[in-house]
């Protein structure tokens, strides 16, 4: 606001109406809130409201009193150590699986003309959208033990004996690998789709080559991009369910299972809900410490297609 | 136009790029190529290519009364869904857009919990509440769980729908005379009903595909698509499943072409 309108805003003559704009100011206000409340109730009484329960019930032991029971056992049992460390384990294959393979089409697409590139998009955005369920399913198929690959090495020669790559934990690292691809690659790709040519022509017109170019400033430009992928990927992998259920065959056991376990099979609302409590802090430390890092919020994949 | 962005690297010098982007392309794609290919087969061994072909796997999932009154259940909870989250929706992003109000982060934060939150940890809470007011096992249960689930899918399209759109035309209706409901309904709406429908259409797709929520508060007679695909996968591997999946696939392909094409026309 300029010097001149503040002035013009203090003079007493403005001062009349100045109640009937901020009545009018209210009202629109009070009219957008009412726009956002069926929303805003929803998620308050379906999200909000039993994730603080389960924090309640946490609290208390099974014979009812307050106690940190419920997350003692997490040091002390070792079968919860060893969920724990399955889990990160498998974020961290997952997610370094995903870099590994994300970067390189992502550098692709945004190096291709736009026609190209969207057409080549549809390969990342159709397995987006094709149910989790669906892809856990096809990879099933194709892992299990008498399962494509399976048959084809065997028929190629390559083995005699069918590899173990369902049911385990190759099995899940490459089933989760092909779900999260997605999440790395469109925040990834647009990113660099904002990376200005002209700093890479300038380096090269300084005598850069090629590869000088992309290590020195492609490389540290996409940076931002490729944390935010590697964020939502890391996270979602923390909490992710139906494919180390569904191709885990009972041996890889991931946080998200043993909460199900916990509650549905044991009825152990207490320590289900410890579980679920801890889950939600370490998930939303990682996404607040990238914000606070980065200053950009992770969810951006979800705002773009 | 691409030439603009050319650097002066030449494709050939690109080669290996291509090849590596082809094969993460390829990996991603396969095996949604070869479940369609495989729903086609006349053998319950799954083989691939299979040896001879047939429907039979189509007529087990169009005969079974089970499959299809999951699918039934599903298609009234998605359609439900759409309809109830694009209205909360798009009347959310619209506050939103408009900037007055205060705690916009806290707002923001809230509508798009559900992105963030573990969904697990939904799943649980839902049946945890649910069983305290008699919602388990609902229509009405399943259609309120999901509408949160795709209300952030609405709001973030509709708003990116809203930020390329002027607001001014509105104020202008409204200083004209016309009611704030007939500024949104005759000028807005109209400009941003691709971005509207895009979203209902992310909604749909967001409660047909939804497992592990309905996991938990699903059963019985409203048991879902996906909830009675999850256990049949849990004991054995169905070649129904097959199917199904194809004609999920081709769900998915439908709606995402429509909203392309809903999205090219914004």
């Amino acid at each position: 606001m300029s010097i001149a309108s503040l002035d013009h805003a203090r003079r007493p003559d403005r001062a009349l109406n100045a109640d009937a704009l901020n009545a009018d100011a209210r009202r629109e206000a009070r009219g957008l809130l009412a726009l956002l409340s069926p929303g805003l109730f929803l998620v308050f009484a379906v999200i909000i409201v039993p994730i603080g329960w389960l924090f309640w019930l946490s609290l208390f032991d099974e014979s009812g009193q307050l106690s940190a029971a419920n997350y003692a056992r997490f040091f002390e049992q070792a079968s919860y150590i060893k969920t724990f460390l399955t889990t990160f384990k498998v974020a961290f294959f997952v997610t370094g699986a995903c870099v590994l393979f994300g970067y390189p089409l992502a550098y692709m697409l945004s190096q291709l003309p736009r026609r190209a590139a969207g057409i080549c998009l549809i390969f990342v955005i159709l397995p987006f959208w094709t149910s989790v369920l669906v892809r856990t399913y096809a990879w099933l198929v194709i892992l299990q033990r008498k399962g494509l690959v399976n048959t084809w090495l065997i028929d190629l020669g390559v083995i005699s004996q069918p590899l173990p790559l369902a049911n385990n934990f190759a099995g899940v690292v490459i089933g989760m690998t092909h779900i999260m691809l997605p999440f790395l690659v469109l925040p990834l790709y647009a990113s660099m789709k904002t990376i200005d040519v002209d700093c890479l022509r300038a380096g090269m017109n300084l005598g850069a080559s090629p590869s000088a170019t992309f290590r020195q400033i492609f490389f540290p430009l996409s940076l931002p991009g490729l944390a935010s992928g590697v964020v939502i990927v890391f996270v979602l992998c923390l909490g992710f369910f139906v494919t180390p259920a569904l191709m885990g065959g009972g041996k890889v056991i991931m946080w998200a299972m043993r909460m199900e376990q916990t509650t549905s099979l044991y009825s152990n609302w207490g320590a289900g809900a410890a579980l679920g409590v801890v889950l939600l802090g370490v998930t939303l430390a990682l996404l607040g410490l990238f914000q606070w890092l980065l200053g950009a919020r992770a969810t951006g994949v979800w705002s773009q297609r | 136009m691409s030439m603009e962005n050319a650097l002066p690297i030449s494709h050939r010098q690109r080669l290996w790029l291509y090849a590596l982007g082809g094969l993460v392309m390829l990996f991603l794609i396969a095996p949604s190529v070869i479940i369609v290919i495989m729903s086609f087969s006349g053998s319950s061994l799954l083989q691939f290519p299979p040896q001879e072909w047939s429907l039979r796997w189509y007529e087990s999932y169009f005969g079974s009364l089970e499959w299809r009154d999951a699918t039934i259940v599903s298609v009234k909870v998605a359609v439900m869904t759409a309809v109830v989250a694009t209205l909360l929706g798009t009347a959310a992003a619209y506050a939103i857009n408009a900037r007055t109000l205060r705690l916009t982060g806290l707002i923001n934060a809230l509508l798009t919990a559900s992105l963030i939150i573990p969904v697990i940890l939904i799943g649980i809470g839902t049946f945890f509440l649910y069983a305290r007011i008699g919602l388990n096992n609902t229509l009405t249960g399943l259609v309120i769980a999901h509408t949160v689930q795709a209300l952030p899918l609405v709001v973030l399209t509709v708003l990116s729908g809203l930020r390329s759109y002027d607001m001014n035309q509105e104020m202008v209706a409204r200083s004209l005379g016309a009611g704030r409901f007939s500024a949104f309904f005759q000028v807005t709406m109209p400009q941003i009903r691709f971005s509207i429908v895009s979203g209902a259409l992310f909604a749909f797709i967001t409660s047909f595909d939804e497992v592990v929520v309905s996991l938990f508060i699903s059963g019985g007679e409203t048991t879902t698509l996906t909830r009675r695909m999850f256990n049949a996968l849990r004991d054995q591997i169905d070649p129904t499943i097959a199917a199904i999946s194809t004609c999920l696939i081709v769900l998915s392909i439908v709606l995402l072409s429509a909203a392309q094409l809903f999205g090219r026309g914004r």
